[in-house]
């Protein structure tokens, strides 16, 4: 796109766009150690993520702040005003999926004291790996303006429904036949439960980087793969 | 005479106070519009904005022939008024002007008292026989152009002594005295300040639904902010015309948006 008459304009928009971009890989890291600690036991490494969590809560603020600045002083309108909407939104909604990172952390002081579900474990990381691709491709459709990306991304949202329902079903059957293993499954579905959420999230960011590069909503009905709403526990053989 | 609004950008089915179309004008050699064609319609603000030399003004001056007093210039097309050429010889201009009324970018009030200048349209348009038939013209005029509280104990003071701010509502009551149709504005705010453009605006707000308003405007937030319609000039073509709310927040064209952005040469 061409630029701004006056310069200062389009570097404020990219000083917010590339805050966007840092919170994103922020958020990717969390994910990723989260899981790693999970799966190697790894205490530590999960304290760590509990504390960087504050880093995405501060540049969350400094987005918005430049953001309204960004408003009084500057009157976007158009595509520009498109933008910083949803600018602020985005890095909304990067902090939000940041908290379910953050809280994934929090469980592993309990989790980590208990046997661990190596199969959900496996499917976990599985939904984790997926939301990550989500979140990196998605900031990448938005700052690309990349609408078929963007509708493509908005569409997998379903692949990490799918998994969620299978990691329930599996969870709850392991409830039902060992009961030594309630406190993991529990949490383990609580944290499927919260990556879940971050897919539906990555999906809204889809939704607004579509809305800047069209001024269109994506307003089709969202495709739905969460079942898990309908599932009741499975007959336990005697 | 009815203009078929087919092959225009236009599709509505309410009935436009005013219509132009294929509207090109010459000022001698320079083709300042080219094949406009645009509708304005009695109950909303239409505001045109575009780039210094793109035709705003002309196009304004087209609708109640001011362009006549220019020597070099040439107007083709229609233009219409009720469905009614403006045009055409019949056609009386100064009774034209009366219902198709204007205010220019610096106030002009008449070196008379602020009575005389709302009194005189009146007078000359022979629309009040009595003398407290024109006070109550006077009253009215000056209430609906929000001045008549700062004025009502002065009445026979200049006009010319009166701020900018008010000297422009007092050219707006001076327009409304001849209960005009359509009233057209060029850059009314531009050398006020923000108080007296925000008293303006609030003033075009309440005016609209009683006239048919036109007013060009080099502010962007302005046109948001006091236009329904906006229709964006560049080089003498009109390129975007809609509501001001859809230009605003997702301009078909691209050089409606290089423009309004401020992404413009
Ligand atoms: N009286 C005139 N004689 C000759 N050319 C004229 C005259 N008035 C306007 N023009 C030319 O016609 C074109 C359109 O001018 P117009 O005044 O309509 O522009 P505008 O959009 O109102 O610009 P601005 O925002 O600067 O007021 C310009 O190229 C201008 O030079
Ligand atoms: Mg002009």
């Amino acid at each position: 796109m061409t630029d701004h008459t006056v310069a200062s304009f389009d570097e404020e928009l990219n000083e917010m766009r590339s805050k966007v971009v840092q919170m994103a890989n922020i958020v990717n890291t969390q994910l990723q150690n989260s899981l790693t600690a999970l799966q190697d036991r790894n205490s530590e490494l999960a304290e760590k993520v509990r504390l960087t969590d504050q880093l995405l809560d501060d540049l969350d603020s400094d987005v918005e702040r430049s953001a309204v600045e960004f408003i009084a002083r500057r009157a976007p309108v158009a595509v520009d005003l498109r933008e910083i909407i949803a600018i602020i939104r985005i890095s909304n909604t990067l902090e939000r999926i940041g908290d379910y990172a953050k809280n994934f952390a929090k469980r592993l002081d309990v989790l980590l004291e208990t046997d661990s579900i190596r199969s959900s474990e496996r499917l976990l990381s599985h939904m984790v790996d997926i939301t990550s691709k989500m979140v990196t491709d998605v900031i990448d459709a938005y700052i690309r303006r990349d609408i078929d990306l963007a509708l493509e991304i908005w569409h997998r949202d379903q692949e990490i429904d799918a998994i969620y329902n299978t990691m329930f079903r599996e969870l709850l059957t392991y409830m039902m036949e060992h009961p030594h293993y309630i406190t993991t499954a529990t949490h383990m579905l609580f944290i499927a439960k919260n990556i879940e959420r971050a897919g539906d999230h990555a999906t809204n960011i889809a939704e607004m980087a579509y809305y800047i590069a069209t001024g269109k909503a994506l307003d089709m009905e969202r495709p739905k793969k969460d079942k898990s709403h309908l599932a009741a526990a499975p007959d336990v053989e005697e | 005479m009815n203009i078929q609004a087919a092959d225009t950008n236009i599709t509505t089915d309410r009935e436009p106070k005013m219509q132009a179309r294929r509207v090109n004008v010459f000022y001698g050699d320079t083709h300042a519009l080219k094949d406009v064609n645009l509708d304005i319609y009695a109950d909303e603000v239409t505001a045109l904005i575009g780039p210094s030399g793109c035709g705003k003004s002309t196009f304004l001056r087209c609708l109640n022939r001011m362009n006549d007093t220019v020597a070099s210039c040439r107007v083709k097309g229609v233009m219409t008024l009720d469905n009614e050429d403006i045009y055409s010889k019949q056609v009386d201009v100064v009774q034209l002007r009366a219902r198709v009324g204007m205010v220019f970018q610096k106030p002009n009030p008449f070196p008379k008292s602020i009575y005389d200048n709302v009194a005189y349209g009146p007078r000359i348009h022979g629309l009040a026989r009595k003398g407290d038939e024109l006070d109550e013209i006077v009253f009215t005029s000056l209430q609906k152009a929000g001045l008549w509280d700062e004025v009502k104990d002065r009445l026979d003071t200049s006009g010319t002594a009166l701020s900018g701010g008010q000297q422009q509502r007092l050219c707006i009551a001076r327009a409304i005295a001849v209960n005009p149709e359509v009233i057209l504005m060029d850059e009314p705010c531009s050398a006020l300040d923000p108080i007296a453009t925000a008293k303006i605006e609030e003033l075009i707000d309440e005016l609209k639904g009683h006239y048919a308003i036109v007013i060009v405007t080099h502010s962007m937030q302005q046109a948001a902010r006091v236009s329904q319609k906006t229709a964006f000039f560049h080089l003498g073509n009109l390129v975007e015309y809609g509501d001001t709310v859809e230009i605003f927040t997702n301009p078909q064209e691209p050089k409606t948006k290089d423009y309004i952005t401020g992404r413009y040469g």
